[in-house]
């Protein structure tokens, strides 16, 4: 008998049911995320009275995204460490792969951060899974919540578009407080005042009379001393981040929806007819009017065109120009303006809009601390210093944008208090709320490239909301 | 003192073995995930079966990306294994220049995949890059690469083949340089031309080399993510959308990870086909040359 074949066999044996046992443990220890999530909040374990040094000598762990509003945080953490005794440790990645970061370690169920940045969107995927801590009962806890942190004192906007009740189709507003807002960002027009005063151009209050403008610097610019210089620049990367600024802005102004309500269904309304008309003539403006290679093009480059004076306007997060028109910032800086845009064909200014928030990891086992740290993130102290000593701008709260000094700062760039006091109370998420906001953004700006590329709207867009309708239920 | 002799094969083979589960293990647990709705969405998910692949099957999307895939893979190899054989052929010739040319060579080689497309991004881009600025003088100035979708496909192309172009020629070189000498004397001591020599002497000496690296390249290209992505992100509209791509939005972006996971489960059949197919021909040219010798 051959012991050594039989023993080989068994050795094998033995092996492949050694690797199996995880696939086979996998079946019944289910797929990991959060799903042991308990009815009680820990916010219900702090009491007695409000105490900044409650949990001194904690270390907290944040996960952060390259930004100026973030340097602005970062500067100010000795502040916060003086105050509380907590330490507070933080990654910074780059926003082109800050969201994957994000997405995969909270996916992975572990807390290796407790507090992080995410947009208000995020919420919308991010909060269906149990991932984020409901801020509301921390809130509403005056044993965890200083009465200095003034919830009142919020633009109530944007604290409603951190609320959602997770069910899709479901307006904000209602349900849990998923994040804190911390900066914000409305999306307006820049424009560049030197071009629009050789060429006798004023900024346009209608959106033909945007398509005309941009069309007409791109072709009258170069002869007036700016080579190369086109129209407006907008973002058209095949991304989720295509869609949200200049163009859902102008969409909702012309009274556009992305999806339409009925008896909690969602239906794709991107392929009504006024839908199509807009979308093809935004694919046009961007043609005659927009850059080269455009559908490469995110904010980075929309931003970086108008500070280099390639670009006569830009339509994007007023942010985006702020960063280029600052003294010393660039090519362009000290002529560049801010406008409102153009309003829709009923006068309205609806804008939709972007918020840096703060949001707490659901498995976080440094709550009570970490809760601190949004807390003194979002107070009235540090986001004044944030406005006033860094670049903070666009405040989440009231009292800073009223506030004197705040005010003498921005001061010098023309329109910009204006264009913020325009639309501020406008500004909302203009998206219907659903979790496969993502997938539905990327497809439309997949879709948008395509009728800028000369497909036919109508053709393209039926079939980018037929698709959707299969997958948002 | 040693193992005991009856131990001494498992310990030999344990590193091995080791190796391979490290690689089954992720690979069985992603097979078996396909048969869930897993996302996360659902974080407790129901068997589906093979509801994601019919899923997948029945979306023009999928379709789209697996000719997009084979059109970028068909069209990298073969370019490359053209151009690198025509300039592992030129260095071979010319000794002395050859010697320094190779090392020149193989700069692209250490570059990684997507810095190097992240380069080509910049020097490709219309108004400010290097390409259109050294074309305008002809006239070609205003050519929009990656903005239309046969440009798209066609620059991702040029950029694989950048990059990896001098491994074929280094592999094909290193071919030439093995070749026996004596049949390449006897054809020139009968008058045989130079095209008369490469086609009935050298290709056929060759064709294994040059065999390995197309199964190289062809594989690699088949299951290319970085060039695109840094590129292009799959677009314009889907016209670069490779189904490594497409399973990355579906599970990392938009996390449905069952079906993402589909994605790359199809991938992986289609790779394990095609290297089979490709190396049993290697198998049948490396015998008829090893005959010819």
């Amino acid at each position: 008998m051959d012991t050594h074949a039989h023993d080989r066999r068994r050795f094998l044996a033995l092996t492949a049911a050694t690797a199996a046992t995880p696939l086979l443990a996998a079946c019944g220890a289910g797929f990991g995320g959060a799903d042991d999530k308990g009815d009680g909040s820990a916010a219900d374990d702090v009491t007695g009275s409000f105490d900044w040094r409650r949990e001194r000598g904690t270390t907290v762990k944040a996960l952060l995204n390259k930004h100026p509003y973030t340097d602005a945080l970062i500067a100010d953490l000795k502040s916060f460490t003086g105050r509380t005794g907590i330490k507070v440790e933080y990654d910074v990645f780059p926003e082109d792969n800050y969201f994957d970061k994000l997405t995969v370690d909270l996916s992975s169920g572990r807390a290796s951060y407790d507090v992080f940045m995410l947009g208000a969107y995020m919420v919308w995927q991010y909060g269906p899974p149990g991932w984020l801590e409901d801020l509301g009962p921390w809130m509403r806890n005056s044993a965890a919540t200083g009465a200095e942190w003034d919830q009142d004192d919020f633009f109530p906007n944007l604290l409603q578009a951190d609320q959602w009740s997770l069910k899709d189709g479901a307006p904000l507003g209602r349900g849990g407080q998923y994040a804190l807002p911390w900066g914000w960002e409305t999306n307006v027009v820049a424009y560049n005042t030197e071009v629009f005063g050789k060429l006798g151009l004023r900024p346009a209050e209608t959106f033909d009379e945007l398509r005309e403008l941009a069309a007409a610097v791109k072709k009258k610019a170069p002869g007036a001393g700016y080579d190369g210089m086109y129209g407006i620049a907008v973002r058209g990367s095949r991304s989720w981040a295509t869609i949200h600024p200049g163009f859902m802005t102008m969409y909702a102004r012309n009274g556009l929806r992305d999806f339409t309500v009925d008896g909690g269904a969602l239906k794709p309304a991107m392929n009504s007819p006024r839908a199509v008309a807009f979308t093809r003539d935004w694919a046009d403006m961007v043609r005659h009017g927009g850059p080269p290679s455009w559908t490469s093009y995110t904010w980075y480059q929309c931003s970086g065109d108008l500070g280099a004076k390639k670009a006569a306007m830009l339509f994007d997060a007023d942010t985006a120009a702020y960063f280029q028109a600052v003294p010393g910032a660039s090519p362009a800086s000290g002529k560049i303006a801010f406008h409102p845009g153009p309003k829709g064909p009923d006068g309205s200014l609806a804008t939709n809009m972007w918020i840096w928030s703060l949001g707490m990891n659901a498995r976080s086992r440094r709550k009570s601390a970490s809760w601190l740290f949004l807390q003194w993130a979002t107070g009235k102290e540090h986001l004044r210093r944030g406005a006033l000593t860094h670049q903070h701008i666009d405040p989440v709260r009231r009292s800073i944008s009223q506030d004197a000094a705040y005010k003498d700062k921005m001061r010098h760039l023309p329109g910009f208090l204006d264009t913020f006091e325009a639309v501020a109370d406008r500004t909302r998420i203009q998206f219907t709320p659903q979790a496969q906001f993502f997938d539905a953004t990327t497809s439309w700006a997949a879709a948008l490239q395509e009728i800028y590329g000369g497909r036919e709207a109508g053709q393209v867009l039926n079939g980018l909301a037929g698709d959707l309708a299969r997958k948002v239920r | 003192m040693g193992p005991r002799p009856a131990l001494r094969p498992y310990l030999l083979v344990l590193p091995a073995l080791l190796l391979t589960c490290g690689i089954l293990y992720p690979f069985g647990l992603g097979l078996f995930y396909t048969l869930f709705d897993f996302s996360a969405s659902r974080p407790r998910p129901g068997l589906v079966g093979f509801g994601n692949y019919r899923t997948m099957l029945g979306e023009g999307a999928f379709w789209n990306s697996a000719w997009v895939t084979v059109l970028y893979a068909v069209g990298a190899a073969a370019a490359e294994t053209v151009l690198g054989v025509s300039v592992a052929l030129l260095l071979h010739r010319s000794s002395r220049i050859g010697r320094v040319l190779e090392k020149i060579l193989i700069l692209p080689l250490m570059i990684a995949p997507v810095i190097a497309a992240i380069m080509w991004k910049l020097m490709l881009q219309p108004s400010v890059g290097v390409v259109n600025h050294l074309l305008r003088p002809v006239g070609l100035g205003g050519v929009q690469w990656t903005d239309t979708p046969a440009g798209a496909l066609l620059s991702s192309i040029a950029v694989d083949v950048w990059v990896y172009t001098p491994f074929v020629a280094i592999l094909a070189l290193a071919g030439l340089r093995s070749l026996p000498a004596s049949p390449f004397e006897a054809a020139a001591v009968d008058g045989a031309g130079w095209w008369y020599t490469f086609r009935r002497l050298t290709l056929p000496m060759l064709w294994p080399y040059v065999l390995v690296a197309v199964i190289f390249r062809f594989m690699d290209s088949l299951k290319v993510f970085d060039i695109i992505y840094a590129l292009t992100e799959g677009g314009p509209g889907d016209s670069t959308m490779v189904l490594q791509i497409r399973a990355y939005l579906e599970a990392i972006r938009f996390q449905r990870y069952s079906f993402g996971i589909s994605y790359t489960i199809v991938l992986w059949a289609v790779v394990y086909l095609a290297a089979m197919v490709l190396v049993r021909h290697l198998g049948r040219v490396q015998r008829k040359a090893a005959e010819a010798r």
